[in-house]
């Protein structure tokens, strides 16, 4: 099973991006968690380019979710909503509703700050976006607010709570991925 | 003269099948200022020893706006591709006249609800072709939320965009089979 694993930021020493290199390592056997870093090449979504095919980025961006059971997303919080890029991926992403990628793809939203509310916001638009696209959006919850505390000197997750945050909310969207699969 | 021929009263023994180009199953939601419609057009429906039963396969819901179509396919709303069936069934079917009242459950995504419909009767009645006919027409009104439809928006006054409520309409021509 393939969980595609999508940081809402871009920076180098993300948050978001640490905890999803600390969800790889809690993968189950047979279960491989790819972290996908294109966000940055996707162009301004603009109707007059939403022609088939698409732009290349978003193409490739399409076909990844498209093979991937699952789709789990850390996000940080800006103006207390989901960051621009991500937005204007998952816009892309979106195109013809009908007919998307996201289509029915089991979903976990996850996020985190360095304020005390670790980017609730954020997350619920972000499951409002998911679910209008007709993706299956879990009940996969998980807020580390002072995200920066929960880390070590070398990067890695160092908060056994979170990582177990982390356990049960890729438990959750890969049981629902199961599910999927077995009902096909 | 009709070309129809009122043949009793009561409600019908035997098996009795939709001719479904001259039925419909149809819903009505308010939505803002205005109420939303659609159809589904792929449902089958019987009535057999007094038992009224359907089915309708949820891929063919039919509204005016694609967008809105995918929408209600999607896990917000029906989610078709876990529960692609809807369905209806009634055994306590009573006629008073030309009014009848139908008590039975509607599945929706996979939760059954009680539900009566009520409505008219026509016939049953022998048609030009000289098939029996009997027609039913019916709604109920459900709450949505019972059937873990949850989805809304708020409109600028705060109010909801989407009515909880929603009136379910089956218009069904049923022809008696043959033995």
């Amino acid at each position: 099973m393939r969980v595609l694993a999508i940081s809402g930021s871009l920076r180098d020493d993300s948050n978001n991006t640490a905890l999803l290199r600390a969800l790889r390592e809690e993968a189950p056997e047979g279960v491989e968690v790819d972290i996908w870093q294109g966000l940055k090449v996707i162009p301004p979504y603009d109707h007059d380019d939403d022609v088939v095919p698409g732009p290349e980025a978003v193409e490739a961006f399409r076909e990844l979710v498209r093979e991937s059971d699952a789709v789990f997303f850390a996000t940080p919080e800006y103006n207390s909503s989901v960051p621009g890029a991500l937005k204007n991926a998952l816009d892309w992403a979106s195109r013809p509703l009908a007919t998307n990628s996201f289509r029915n793809k089991p979903v976990a939203v996850i996020s985190s700050s360095a304020g005390a509310f670790g980017g609730v916001w954020a997350a619920a638009e972000l499951r409002k976006v998911l679910g209008a696209m007709g993706a299956r959006v879990t009940e996969a919850e998980l807020s580390v607010g002072h995200a920066h505390e929960k880390f070590g000197d070398d990067g890695r997750l160092a908060d056994d709570d979170v990582r177990e945050g982390l356990r049960a909310a890729l438990d959750t969207v890969v049981t629902a991925a199961l599910d999927r699969a077995a009902a096909a | 003269m009709s070309t129809i021929e009122q043949t009793k009263q009561g409600i019908p023994t035997g098996t009795w099948a939709a001719d479904t180009v001259h039925s419909s199953v149809a819903f009505e939601v308010p939505y803002a200022v205005a109420t939303f419609g659609g159809e589904v057009t792929d449902f089958e429906a019987t009535l057999e020893d007094g038992t009224l039963s359907g089915a309708a396969r949820i891929e063919s819901i039919h509204v005016k706006e694609e967008n809105l179509q995918a929408h209600l396919l999607s896990p917000e709303f029906f989610d078709a591709e876990k529960h692609p069936v809807v369905s209806f069934t009634a055994s306590d079917i009573e006629r008073d006249g030309d009014n009848v009242t139908v008590d039975g459950e509607i599945t929706i995504k996979g939760i059954t609800q009680p539900a009566t419909l009520t409505g008219t009767i026509t016939g049953p009645a022998v048609d030009h072709f000289g098939k029996t006919r009997v027609g039913f027409k019916l709604s109920t009104t459900v709450d949505r939320t019972k059937f873990d439809m949850n989805w809304n928006m708020p409109l600028p006054n705060g109010e909801p965009a989407l009515s909880n409520e929603v009136t379910l309409k089956a218009d069904l021509t049923l022809v008696a089979q043959e033995a």
